[in-house]
């Protein structure tokens, strides 16, 4: 029923469509942080997503076998995003960008230049000069930043493929903190707006896509539930109930009731 | 010491390693049964061709980062 409910719907949108490619899922997730591999995989075909991010990392030469994620996740079932995180730098992140292009999947790359520990939050400035680096190398960017307006004006002019705002920090589940902001980076530019990070549950899945934004990243909010494979199932349905709503438009909100039922023919 | 001549020392991922002299960057993943196929790997800062593995040597002294993904967000 639920596959059905989702087909449906999406014949009441269109597709998102970042760079050249387009997808009918409007939710990307991530792989990290699952207990095991089983579970991820469950959990991201049950999202419905088919775009999934990944980290590049060193292998880690200790082990006897190797852990990559592609033994377990097929390139050819999910498009490969992967991110530059854990970057502070500009130089870093371009770097790991360039090796995550040479494994020779895409040209896309998330990038995300982290300026402080604590909240995670980006460094913009790392991030523009990044983004105007890979642009310029023919990467397609999809850039992490700030919910600031002119930042992701910068980025978009930097030539980024999407701009991606947070809802709130990284792995905190705060959901949407600044929904004016939100809603206004994505009235201002034209490439798509995915907000990224910080959703914690299904209502803040829904109210994020409500504010109009092209698609929704996450990662914690699946992966750290208690059951990640029906919270996954939950985002996809949030995902798209708030798109839809989106496009509905909503009734006016008031402060006093108005009746639903005639107020006339009444009995005396 | 025959062990001064069949192997050098590089550094891979961050760590000092004696390794077989002579080996090609495949031949360094395979001694580490690494699929070449899986592994980007970066020689002295410059990321390398996959075409090339088999034929780019690995010199004493090298600096190599052999990486691949991981799950993340």
């Amino acid at each position: 029923m639920s596959d059905a409910t989702i087909a449906e719907s999406r014949k009441l949108d269109g597709p998102l469509v970042i760079g050249d490619v387009t997808f009918t899922s409007r939710l990307i997730v991530g792989t990290g942080k699952y207990t095991t591999n089983e579970v991820m995989i469950d959990a991201i075909r049950a999202s419905g997503a088919e775009m999934v991010t990944v980290a590049v990392r060193r292998v880690d030469l200790d082990r006897t076998r190797e852990e990559g994620i592609l033994h377990h996740l097929s390139p050819d079932e999910f498009f490969l995003l992967a991110n530059t995180a854990g970057c502070y730098t500009a130089e870093d992140a371009v770097r790991y960008a360039r090796l995550a292009r040479a494994a020779g999947f895409n040209e896309f790359v998330k990038l995300e230049v982290i300026g402080d520990e604590r909240t995670l939050l980006p460094d913009v400035h790392a991030t523009l000069e990044a983004a105007r680096t890979l642009a310029d190398e023919g990467f397609k960017v999809m850039a992490y930043t700030n919910d600031d307006l002119i930042t992701a004006l910068r980025l978009e002019d930097a030539g980024c493929v999407a701009v991606m705002p947070l809802a709130s920090p990284i792995g905190s589940g705060l959901g949407v903190v600044n929904p004016y902001f939100i809603r206004e980076i994505k009235r201002r530019l034209e490439v798509p707006v995915i907000v990224d990070a910080g959703v914690g549950t299904a209502s803040d899945a829904c109210v994020t896509m409500e504010q109009g934004v092209d698609g929704v990243l996450m990662n914690t909010a699946l992966a750290a539930a208690d059951d990640p494979v029906r919270m996954s199932h939950a985002m996809k349905h949030a995902v798209v109930a708030g798109r839809l709503a989106f496009l509905a438009g909503r009734m006016p909100s008031r402060e006093i009731a108005v009746p639903s039922s005639p107020t006339t023919g009444m009995l005396g | 010491m025959a062990t001064d001549t069949a192997t050098i020392r590089v550094r891979v991922n961050g760590k000092d390693r004696e390794i077989t002299r002579g080996l090609t960057v495949r031949g360094l993943l395979e001694s580490l049964e690494l699929h070449p196929g899986m592994v980007v790997v970066e020689l002295n800062r410059e990321i390398l061709e996959r075409d090339s593995y088999g034929e780019t040597d690995v010199s004493p002294g090298d600096t190599l980062e052999l990486v691949h993904f991981v799950g993340g967000g």
